[in-house]
């Protein structure tokens, strides 16, 4: 028997980029920690927001981010990857607590893509733009060989002001916090999913994809005592609870009969073998809240159309410090882990 | 939704449990043959309701577990060939090889790809006739009938460019080597649901017989597992072995009559080894003769295959419920769903990765109840 001071682990670590790597789960937080922070460092991109806050004098502060967008079919029910990529940017500044006001978009285009894709692309990024009330107001373009990449890339950055006293953060969360979601988990990326495999239901399962700022607004003028917001796309929202154990150090517990899913989304989980807790979400946020103002933030949101199905689905606890655990329906519990890599569909 | 959430209700849940505790007078060992009931098990938190005397151990009702690693690294040499497009169930992709696992292969360049049906990778057979498909045929009687039905397509197609690596298993002679042996700790079973939707309840009978051990079959949702935790003990507690249905909306004593004839008619019973058990005898199925042209052991030549498993992964003593995955000292440690030693790690309905994924690294809810005795 090989003594356990000799690693076995090393044949299975990878020595090339796997899909995993881009799934949000922990291969990506790997490749974070282990090659960008140790070559970039910088003490606010290792606080590892969504956007950073940056202090430019005179008070004023800037929320800066960037984000890449690759998805196939570039046109999905529900929206396309122009809306994608702009409502992105827009929603990782929104949940830093910024208003987002200035967007640049970069398209990497491969030879042969349809101009008509192009333009409608071009149109649904206006048209979200017009509904956030934010300008896109620089960009670039490069085209590649055809099958060099696939019919377009796109990059978007963005930036918006930070209001004073404002000061959101994933470590923020304290025992007795209460965790809200504005609305429904998984429809993206089943949407997405359903559309690739050819899984057709009686109702169209429609991406969430939609600009969060005017309903961030909205519930930090309400309830300034918000203490962090996020929006769970790639991994999910169990992705972002996890985030938010570690980050602050704390227990975050989840009641499974209160998670709002829709049916047909349900149904689709349960067919292809995947957790809707898993799956990424284009037009949705967690919110951290003291206990005492839930109540208070949850009728909030519900009045605001991106929130009508909003619920508060867990608490923070000081218990087992890093750990997402979850009541399940039956009463039994278990935990909530960050996924390895990709979530792979089960055999039967 | 329904026929779902009607066995998924709390307060029934807790009902049943609370029976079990009242009928229960000493300790039982109960297994649960079934890899997809060890995933519920675990994701519901179900042994976390049970009383401390009745343990649950898990079997080697795993697919993807049971592989054994020859088959595996000969799945990866036929990716790895230029012609072929390889296509396997979405959870065989990251189970390790002696070289690591199908993922890396498809980040190096192979043509790797997830199937939900083998019907797909016909399909894909019939839309590229100058590549090779070969779809990675594994699993119990329940993926059977599509595997069947997939190279009966094939070869009515004309399909000369499919075939299949077939790594077929089957449960009863599992339960029968899991009995056999003087150590063996299982006293009843929580028999295979979806196996028994295809293949009936009725060759169970044998088993329960000639070992005295209650079977009890059921389906995979909270309730259908507690009730036939229920049954289990009933039985036990009074000293009867039978074969109990207790998953009767889906299983028919002789199952699905259709599906067990394409059975027949494309597969044959052959000798089969376990990965972590060893080989048992007709424990597994092989494509008839008639199927040759579609049997991709008979179509590729791979040289003899060295393999390496690790030294440290106790996943055979696992798969025979003698140990729990967090009595392995690589567990949580070197050994993680990130970087699986053995395949129990690997797929959602291995053990190790059910407790690693569902909190079993420190039992949560169960340890107050456990730690007194």
């Amino acid at each position: 028997m090989s003594s356990f001071g000799e690693c076995p682990i090393s044949r299975f670590d990878y020595d090339r980029i796997l899909l995993g790597h881009g799934s949000g789960g922990r291969l990506t937080s790997e490749l974070i920690g282990k090659l960008f922070l140790p070559a970039f460092g910088g003490s606010p991109l290792a606080a590892l927001e969504d956007a950073a806050t940056l202090d430019i004098g005179m008070g004023s502060r800037l929320a800066f981010t960037t984000d890449a967008f690759v998805v196939r079919p570039i046109f999905f029910p529900g929206g396309d990857i122009g809306r994608l990529a702009v409502c992105g940017t827009i929603n990782d500044l929104s949940v830093a607590g910024a208003v987002p006001r200035f967007l640049s978009a970069a398209f990497i285009l491969e030879e042969g893509l349809a101009l008509d894709d192009l333009r409608r692309i071009a149109d649904s990024m206006q048209l979200a733009c017009d509904e956030a009330g934010v300008e896109l107001v620089t960009g670039d373009t490069k085209v590649v060989d055809r099958g060099k990449g696939d019919q377009v890339f796109i990059t978007t950055t963005g930036i918006g002001l930070v209001p004073q006293g404002r000061s959101l953060s994933i470590a923020n969360a304290k025992p007795g916090d209460r965790i809200l979601v504005s609305g429904t988990i998984g429809d993206h990326g089943v949407a997405i999913l359903s559309v690739r495999e050819g899984i057709e239901f009686e109702t169209l399962l429609e991406s969430d994809v939609a600009p969060l700022n005017r309903l961030t607004e909205l519930l930090m003028t309400e309830c300034p005592s918000i203490r962090c917001m996020r929006d769970p796309t790639r991994g999910g929202v169990a992705g972002v609870l996890n985030e938010l154990a570690v980050a602050s150090r704390v227990e975050v517990r989840v009641t499974e009969s209160s998670l709002p899913i829709r049916p047909e989304v349900r149904a689709a989980c349960e067919m292809l073998g995947l957790d809707p807790m898993y799956v990424a979400n284009e037009g949705k946020l967690l919110a951290v809240v003291p206990g005492e103002d839930a109540d208070r933030l949850l009728s909030v949101a519900r009045q605001h159309p991106l929130g009508r199905n909003a619920a508060l689905i867990g608490s923070v606890v000081s218990g087992r410090l890093g750990l997402v655990t979850m009541q399940s329906l039956v009463g039994g519990e278990r935990l909530v882990p960050v996924l390895a890599g990709e979530q792979l569909p089960r055999i039967c | 939704m329904k026929f779902l959430d009607e066995y998924r209700d709390g307060p029934a849940a807790t009902r049943i449990a609370r029976a079990i505790g009242r009928i229960v007078t000493r300790p039982w060992t109960i297994m649960e043959v079934c890899g997809g009931q060890t995933h519920a098990i675990v994701r519901y938190g179900l042994d976390s309701l049970l009383p401390p005397e009745v343990e649950l151990v898990h079997g080697p009702g795993c697919p993807v577990c049971v592989t054994p690693l020859e088959t595996i690294d000969r799945a990866h040499t036929i990716a790895n060939r230029p012609e072929v497009i390889f296509c396997s169930f979405g959870d065989m992709l990251r189970v390790p090889g002696s070289n690591g696992d199908l993922l890396r292969l498809k980040s190096q360049g192979c043509d790797v790809r997830v199937v939900y049906s083998p019907l797909d990778a016909v399909n894909l057979a019939g839309a590229n006739p100058h590549r090779m498909v070969v779809f990675f045929a594994i699993g119990f009687e329940t993926t059977a009938p599509a595997n069947a039905m997939a190279a009966w397509m094939a070869k009515k197609r004309g399909l000369t460019n499919f075939s299949m690596l077939v790594s077929h298993v089957l449960v009863p002679p599992a339960i029968a080597a899991i009995l056999e042996p003087p150590d063996n700790r299982v006293q009843a079973f929580i028999g295979p649901g979806h196996v028994c939707t295809v293949m009936g309840s009725g060759e169970y009978q044998s088993l329960a017989e000639k070992y005295r051990v209650p079977i009890v079959i059921a389906g995979f949702e909270p309730l259908d597992l507690l009730e036939s935790i229920l049954g289990a003990v009933e039985q036990l507690e009074v000293g009867r072995a039978e074969v109990e249905n207790r998953y009767a909306r889906a299983v028919r004593e002789d199952g699905n009559p259709r599906s067990r004839q394409l059975i027949a008619d494309v597969f044959e019973v052959c000798d089969r080894k376990w990965r972590g058990v060893g080989t048992i005898p007709r424990s597994g199925y092989r494509l008839r003769d008639e199927y040759r042209d579609h049997d991709t052991e008979h179509l590729f030549a791979v040289r003899d295959i060295e393999t390496r498993e690790s030294a440290v992964c106790i996943s055979g003593d696992i798969l025979r419920g003698l140990k729990k995955p967090h009595q392995c000292p690589a567990f949580g440690k070197q050994c993680t769903p990130h970087t699986p030693l053995g395949a129990t790690m690997v797929s959602s309905e291995g053990a190790c990765a059910a407790y690693h994924q569902y909190g079993k690294l420190e039992p949560l809810g169960i340890a107050a109840k456990v730690d007194p005795a």
